[in-house]
């Protein structure tokens, strides 16, 4: 799991939080282990990584870190095929999943499909790492039952250059659990469009496009936008599956830091690791942030 | 409609691909021999009690930590109801392979009376972090819990009868919040066995590190457990879904009453 799809449904605010003003005195106390585990056990690890970027083996400060990261050619690349596998399966996860969410919402709320792709959207989204890994081996590998399925009808996969332990695997398995987070992120809203808009429009005499542009499109946009956020970040953070499938030696942001950490690399490049880190801290962290701006106005029509 | 058999073909196809994989045996015949390797395969074996420890006291210092903390917010500071759910949903922005790196470096710069107390053994390594881990979404499903029964009331009767603050929380509020409590526990206890990155990274052979040593040599093997194990985690979302079910419909007829 470990995935940013946690965020999916927010809490709506106690307006009683709002009513009652100033803190009890003592009170605080109550929450004082809590703050502390957190200072602990998600602050040390926290602090490491950073203290370890921004500092020489001797301790003294230093760029070195990070300056490494932008130049090394490697590390370039890393981060280029990061981005790029998190921006095309959000946008494949994004496409598919509003495109499978408005056929089930148009569907009509009784449906049985309504309640299928609904509980199996729900479990999808957490089937991921290492038991999907070897679900897509099991299919698409060497001995896989699409790959030998696929060899009767003459097709050889293999010889047309795929490998499922590739980056092109390791998107496909993306997509799989991309696709059932983007339903579950989108269907919310698709529920909040009003059949009294659309007969509203059509009354004014909209045409079915000019529907979708003028007024379910605005609507739907802060929602959209705001689900491929997540899934940006959902898979930019993500490492398990490609583990499993590629191993520690894909080309890819999170495999990097696990090799220079491990010390398979020659020199003690450690610090670059945690700069390298600290950088997906802040991708991430900039991408949460445009999700809960948008989040506010994607929740603004939809009450 | 296109695009539901597509969505058939593509989620299905992994799905039935992996089930009939894992019925081929070694010996050519179709049957259940990947599946009994986890009865005798000693080292997987040995991983998944390890996993099942680390996830039994994960869930209790999650619970013990987490359930008295959204009580005691929800009662005298819901004026900081906003942050402490916020600073719960942090975790979030960091992703498992940077804790990892963290964790790494302070493994290597720990001092031996701190390696002996912690980094010893993977039950007291990385139950304190998966506790983290799971901060953003027991938090949340506790705190659904909690707003939805009236707490105030139940404590203010509670403590007027004499009742300390332990008894107020296991024996008035615990059982009110059954279900959120089942869903953080449930949720809890899937990332744990799930977990693969940290745990590799630091050297310990947990569950889902085995399972991936054991998919170099015995791919049936690997792939049947990890049927097994979403089948597990199906089972454990749908328990969920069913109590919560169970749990609203109660709810409701309790208003009309």
């Amino acid at each position: 799991m470990g995935s940013v799809a946690v965020l999916e449904q927010s809490l709506p605010e106690d307006p009683a939080a709002r009513r009652r003003r100033g803190i009890p005195r003592g009170a605080w106390v109550g929450i004082v282990p809590f703050t502390l585990y957190v200072l602990v056990f998600l602050g040390g690890p926290l602090y490491e990584v950073i203290y370890g970027a921004f500092t020489t083996t001797g301790g003294s400060l230093t760029w070195h870190n990070f300056s490494q990261t932008f130049s090394q050619p490697e590390y370039r690349s890393a981060f280029e095929e990061s981005l790029k596998i998190s921006v095309v399966t959000s946008l494949l996860g994004g496409f598919f999943g509003v495109w499978l969410a408005c056929a089930v919402v148009t569907a009509g709320p009784r449906s049985p499909l309504r309640r299928i792709v609904g509980s199996g959207a729900g479990v999808l989204a957490y089937f991921a790492g290492v038991p999907l890994a070897f679900a897509f081996i099991a299919t698409l590998g060497r001995y896989g039952e699409a790959t030998t399925l696929l060899g009767h009808v003459g097709i050889d996969l293999g010889a047309s250059g795929f490998d499922i332990s590739s980056l092109t695997g390791v998107e496909l398995a993306y997509v799989y659990f991309q696709v059932p987070l983007m339903v579950l992120l989108i269907t919310p809203a698709l529920e909040g469009l009003r059949p009294e808009w659309r007969e509203a429009a059509t009354g004014l005499g909209a045409s079915t496009f000019g529907y979708i542009r003028h007024v379910a499109a605005p609507v739907l946009a802060p929602a959209i936008l705001g689900g491929l956020l997540l899934l940006f970040g959902n898979a930019f953070a993500a490492y398990a599956t490609s583990y499993a499938l590629v191993g520690i030696y894909v080309n890819l942001v999170p495999g990097w830091i696990q090799q220079l950490i491990s010390g398979n690399v020659l020199v003690d490049e450690n610090g670059i690791g945690l700069a390298l880190g600290v950088e997906m801290i802040v991708v991430i962290a900039v991408v949460m942030v445009a999700y809960g701006l948008l989040q506010r106005r994607a929740t603004r029509w939809l009450r | 409609m296109a695009i539901l058999v597509l969505a058939a073909i593509f989620f299905l196809g992994p799905l039935i691909s992996a089930i009939r994989f894992s019925l081929e045996q070694t010996n050519g015949k179709d049957g259940l021999g990947n599946y009994t390797q986890l009865l005798h395969n000693a080292a997987l074996g040995g991983s998944l009690v390890t996993s099942l420890e680390i996830a039994a006291l994960t869930t209790a210092i999650m619970l013990a930590l987490m359930l008295p903390t959204v009580v005691w917010v929800r009662l005298r500071l819901p004026r900081l109801a906003l942050l402490v759910e916020s600073i719960s949903v942090l975790p979030i922005v960091i992703p498992p392979i940077v804790m990892a790196a963290g964790l790494a470096t302070l493994q290597s710069h720990a001092s031996a009376g701190l390696s002996n107390l912690i980094f010893s053994s993977p039950l007291t390594a990385l139950t304190p972090v998966y506790v983290i881990l799971a901060m953003p979404f027991a938090y949340r499903s506790l705190d659904v819990g909690v707003r939805a029964i009236d707490l105030r009331t139940l404590v203010d009767a509670a403590r007027s009868l004499g009742a300390g603050w332990t008894t107020v929380l296991g024996r008035v509020i615990l059982p009110n919040v059954r279900t959120a409590v089942l869903t953080a526990a449930s949720l809890t206890v899937a990332l744990v066995l799930a977990e693969v990155v940290i745990a590799e990274t630091l050297l310990y052979t947990t569950y889902p590190v085995e399972l991936v040593d054991t998919g170099q040599a015995q791919l049936g093997v690997a792939v049947a457990l990890s049927v097994l194990s979403l089948a597990i985690t199906w089972m454990l979302l749908l328990a969920i879904s069913f109590i919560g079910n169970r749990g609203a419909s109660r709810a409701r007829i309790g208003r009309l009453l």
